[in-house]
């Protein structure tokens, strides 16, 4: 049970970043249908700019609370992420809006070698240690004094998602702006008749959702204690993967899918050696059972593979749902 | 222009067809049936429910009720393309043709359902694969001759003229040899002189023995040109008859024009 | 792309064409060995991606459904080929037994991929392709334990290169006093495997199979309204995209002598797809073009961006490697944006080469 409830702490933790990050992309891809290759990277180049932000004032012994610190380094990452998603935008994407549907996905992929490049000029190769300036507290979730925990680091990440995701729907369904950008991805030359600046709608999306896109970089260097020029790449994927599994286009399906996938990576990783354990079959075979009193734990798929049930679990869900979860689903018109 | 084409066997019987979406009828127990060898008309106010009718008819939906038999054997549950297999061939009213490729092979596209080269034969490229492909060259030249566009044969479709892409989908469907082609309006968007052209296409279409399904908003060109005519309002039948008798029908004109005007449309 | 191996009206010229290609291709490898036998390396890879291109045009260009999976039957084919001629299992079959069986495998592999998510809409299906590639390189890294099947990130080594009757593509033999190395014998194995798999592209493409294909990738309603099964179409799309990767990746595998799950990395499948996406999609002679530009480029900035940081600012400022891959990464970005339906577009080549029907009703 103990670990149970662990593995579903790590597992709402990770899921609530790839929820954040998710939002971007569905985002996107909710108003001009596309996959916003580079924008894993941009979460990555929120950590970096934040790493900075963080060393430089550590290094200046600026007498500031450690939380303040943090704080005020997301505060620099944010502008920054925003303006590298706004340029993104209007350099490789604007260009191609009716161009073949590939060939804006080329350019995402270009920027995102790009842009990891020049992180690879500025913060090297090697992966940071994040500054664990925040002092780490546990707290102990269950009465086993070997039980589950939760640490405040853990604790403020779910927090701070939830408070951003209910931000971002107040924007989206209570603000003039949100009107626009619902209206753009509804139907944008219509939109656009109705006087709505959508090139600015589509703007604000880019620059929103890299927002959020700094914040999680923030959170998942903080979390996982590095950051590293090809930290966004595989954050990226599974963000997507998030995103598709609720239903790309819908922010309740990023957030939903999000969490999802980060609740099924961290049991998966967590029950898959037992549940595999060929040491349960050792009556069968002799030769089995000898090799399982040296080796109790030969599971036939262990942890390392928790990669794998991120994208089975999309397969699944797409082969029986194929518009996601919460997707609208889409019927042939003639 | 006959308004009987007498005791011609049936090709298309459809029986109490019903298709809802939502909490929304489209179609709502629709019944008729299509002489062989005669063109017959499918009008009715927008939203009426035609191309509705069209998409359950060729496979795009899946009817909730109700049955077509066509040629005499049952039509139910078949994919687009086993319907096309069957022999029905259909166009769409916002022109479908593969935009990308030229003129000449959106009509050879429509012969597939009816040549067999294999993966093997195609990269083998055989005598046999070699006079097949040759026919279906030939055979799609002489289509695209026949309604019209062959001097554009090497142009993207996407780059044709409005009529003329409404003139290749007809070719397209012709190639698949159907005996039924239903044409979602054809006329829609052509001035005078296309239509008439388009008019003499139909007829001559159907005296090559091809059974016609038309919708159409042009009346002066369903009057002139079908034997007979289905009416739908609000996704039931209205009429059915002859084009001359329709025209008369109380009921239709109060549909079509609210009911205080009269329909003054005199055909050709 | 057809007239181009139409030889009528113009016989002699298009011969005398030809023949000179022919002998540019033959006499390629020892112009580039002249230089650097790394540079027959690259060829033979540069040729190895047009391959892999062809192949993978054959799913994207022509049935239009996108695959960033694809590299995976890449690693199925050269997997196949590492156990089955290697001391892993200390089993050492003939490649020509091999290569199909790849072949096979990775077909096999491609319909079990595509049967259940093939009615998926595009951007979908390529979430599920990327997946699909990302759970064979997961598989392939951890199947060491509890049995070593792949040898995990290790690799399998010592791979047994292509013999032909006793004559072993391996090692350097003399001939006329020339070194013939065993790049130079894999060049001239793959250039010759090229050209047919160039031939059966274009066949297709101008066949019954491959017009039902481009008819899918236009419009999927309208394909199955003239009778297209697109279901079974687009499985033969799979099946066929992964034959080819198959049969790549023993290729790959025999030429290198060593494989890792590091080959078959995501970015391969994206490289892969850009070929084919900046060449032209859907356009043969398109994709070789980006196959080839894309591998050779990468591999001219190797070896000028360290010399030209030297020349312009005496000392090298920014770490080569990093270097070309921005300037790789630029360069795919301006290509799009100059030429978005690829440098040679499909439809533009078609009608600029299609023979007039006239003559022929």
């Amino acid at each position: 049970m103990d670990t149970f409830i662990q593995q579903l702490v790590n597992g709402v933790t990770l899921g609530s970043v790839y929820a954040i990050v998710a939002l971007g992309y569905t985002m996107v891809y909710g108003i001009i249908q596309l996959i916003n290759f580079a924008h894993g990277d941009v979460v990555m180049i929120g950590a970096m700019v934040a790493y900075s932000v963080i060393a430089v004032l550590v290094g200046a012994h600026v007498s500031l609370p450690p939380l303040a610190i943090v704080v005020i380094a997301t505060l620099f990452a944010i502008p920054v992420c925003m303006a590298v998603g706004y340029a993104l935008e209007r350099v490789a994407y604007r260009p191609l809006r009716n161009a073949p549907r590939l060939a804006p996905l080329i350019t995402a992929i270009g920027l995102s070698i790009v842009l990891e490049n020049i992180a690879l000029i500025i913060w090297g190769r090697a992966p940071l240690p994040y500054p664990q300036i925040i002092e780490t507290v546990t707290y102990r979730l269950t009465s086993h004094p070997d039980g589950a925990t939760i640490t405040n680091v853990q604790v403020a990440i779910i927090g701070i998602s939830i408070v951003m995701m209910a931000g971002l729907l107040v924007l989206i369904y209570r603000t003039k702006i949100g009107v626009a950008m619902r209206a753009t991805a509804q139907n944008a030359q219509v939109a656009g008749l109705m006087g709505i600046d959508v090139n600015r709608v589509i703007s604000i999306t880019f620059i929103i959702g890299s927002g959020l896109a700094a914040v999680a970089g923030v959170m998942d260097g903080s979390y996982y204690g590095v950051a590293h020029y090809q930290m966004g790449f595989i954050l990226g994927l599974k963000a997507f993967t998030a995103a598709v599994l609720g239903g790309i286009g819908n922010l309740g399906g990023a957030m939903l899918g999000g969490l999802l996938l980060g609740v099924i990576e961290s049991l998966g990783a967590g029950y898959v050696g037992e549940f595999t354990n060929l040491c349960h079959l050792s009556g069968w075979s002799h030769a089995l059972a000898l090799r399982c009193v040296s080796d109790p734990h030969l599971a036939l798929f262990g942890s390392n593979y928790q990669d794998v049930f991120a994208f089975v679990v999309l397969i699944l869900v797409l082969v029986f749902r194929p518009s996601g979860l919460l997707g609208e689903r889409v019927s042939d018109r003639a | 222009m006959s308004g009987d084409t007498g005791a011609a066997g049936e090709l298309l019987v459809a029986r109490d067809i019903g298709k809802r979406f939502g909490g929304i009828a489209a179609l709502t127990d629709v019944s008729f049936s299509i002489r062989r060898g005669e063109i017959y008309g499918l009008i009715g106010p927008n939203g009426a429910g035609k191309t509705s009718l069209f998409n359950v008819l060729t496979g795009i939906y899946t009817k909730d009720s109700g049955t077509f038999v066509f040629d005499g054997s049952p039509l139910d549950d078949l994919k687009p393309n086993e319907v096309a297999e069957r022999g029905i061939a259909r166009t769409f009213q916002n022109i479908r043709l593969f935009a990308n490729l030229s003129a000449l092979e959106n009509v050879m596209v429509g012969r597939h359902v009816r040549t067999k080269a294999t993966v093997v034969g195609a990269i083998f490229r055989g005598p046999r694969t070699r006079d097949e492909e040759r026919a279906i060259r030939r055979r799609s030249i002489e289509l695209l001759d026949y309604v019209g566009v062959k001097r554009r044969a090497n142009d993207l479709a996407k780059h044709l003229a409005y009529g003329d892409q409404r003139r290749l989908e007809i070719a397209r469907a012709l190639a698949t040899e159907p005996r039924l082609l239903a044409l979602d309006e054809p006329a829609a968007g052509m001035n005078a002189t296309e239509t008439a052209g388009l008019r003499s296409l139909l007829e001559s279409i159907r005296g090559d023995g091809t059974t016609i399904l038309l919708i159409e908003h042009d009346m002066k060109l369903v009057m002139s040109v079908c034997d007979r005519v289905l009416v739908l309002d609000y996704g039931r039948k209205l009429a059915e008859g002859p084009a001359a008798e329709v025209q008369k029908n109380e009921r239709v004109i109060a549909a079509y024009l609210g009911g205080d005007v009269s329909l003054n449309l005199k055909g050709a | 792309m057809h007239a181009f191996f139409d030889t009528r009206g113009r016989p002699a010229l298009v011969w005398a064409g030809l023949a000179l290609v022919a002998a540019a291709l033959i006499a390629l490898p020892w112009v580039l060995a002249g230089i650097g036998t790394a540079w027959v390396r690259i060829t033979n890879l540069a040729v190895l991606y047009c391959f892999l291109a062809l192949g993978l045009n054959i799913v994207v260009g022509f049935a239009g459904l996108l695959d960033l999976g694809y590299i995976a039957f890449y690693g199925v084919g050269a997997y196949v080929y590492a156990l089955l001629a290697s001391p892993q299992f200390g089993i050492h079959l003939p490649f020509w037994v091999i290569l199909p069986l790849g072949a096979l495998l990775a077909c096999i592999f491609g319909m079990l991929l595509g049967a259940p998510t093939l009615k998926l809409r595009g951007d979908y299906l390529a979430i599920v392709t990327l997946g699909f590639g990302e759970i064979v390189r997961i598989f392939l890294n951890n199947l060491s334990t509890p049995f070593n099947l792949t040898n995990g990130p290790q690799g399998i080594t010592l791979i047994d290169p292509f013999r032909l009757d006793g004559f072993s593509f391996a090692g350097t033999q003399h001939v006329f006093g020339q070194a013939l190395t065993s790049p130079i014998k894999y060049y001239y194995f793959l250039v010759i495997v090229l050209l047919l798999v160039i031939v059966v592209n274009v066949r297709l493409q101008n066949s019954r199979i491959g017009r039902a294909w481009e008819a899918i990738r236009e419009d999927e309603v309208a394909a199955r309204a003239m009778g297209i099964n697109t279901r079974n179409m687009k499985l033969l799309a799979y099946a066929m995209g992964a034959s080819f990767g198959g049969i790549a990746g023993g290729m790959f595998s025999a030429m290198q002598g060593f494989i890792s799950p590091e080959s078959f990395v995501l970015v391969e499948s994206i490289m892969v797809l850009s070929m084919v996406v900046l060449g032209g999609m859907g356009n043969v002679f398109g994709v070789v073009v980006g196959a080839l530009m894309l591998s050779y480029i990468p591999e001219v900035l190797r070896y000028t961006v360290g010399p030209a940081q030297m020349a312009v600012f005496g000392r090298t400022l920014i770490d080569p490697e990093v270097f070309r891959m921005l300037l790789f990464g630029l360069a795919l970005v301006l290509m799009m944006l100059f030429r978005p339906a690829g440098i040679v577009p499909s439809a533009l080549r078609k009608r600029e080469l299609e023979q007039v029907p006239a003559d022929v009703g």
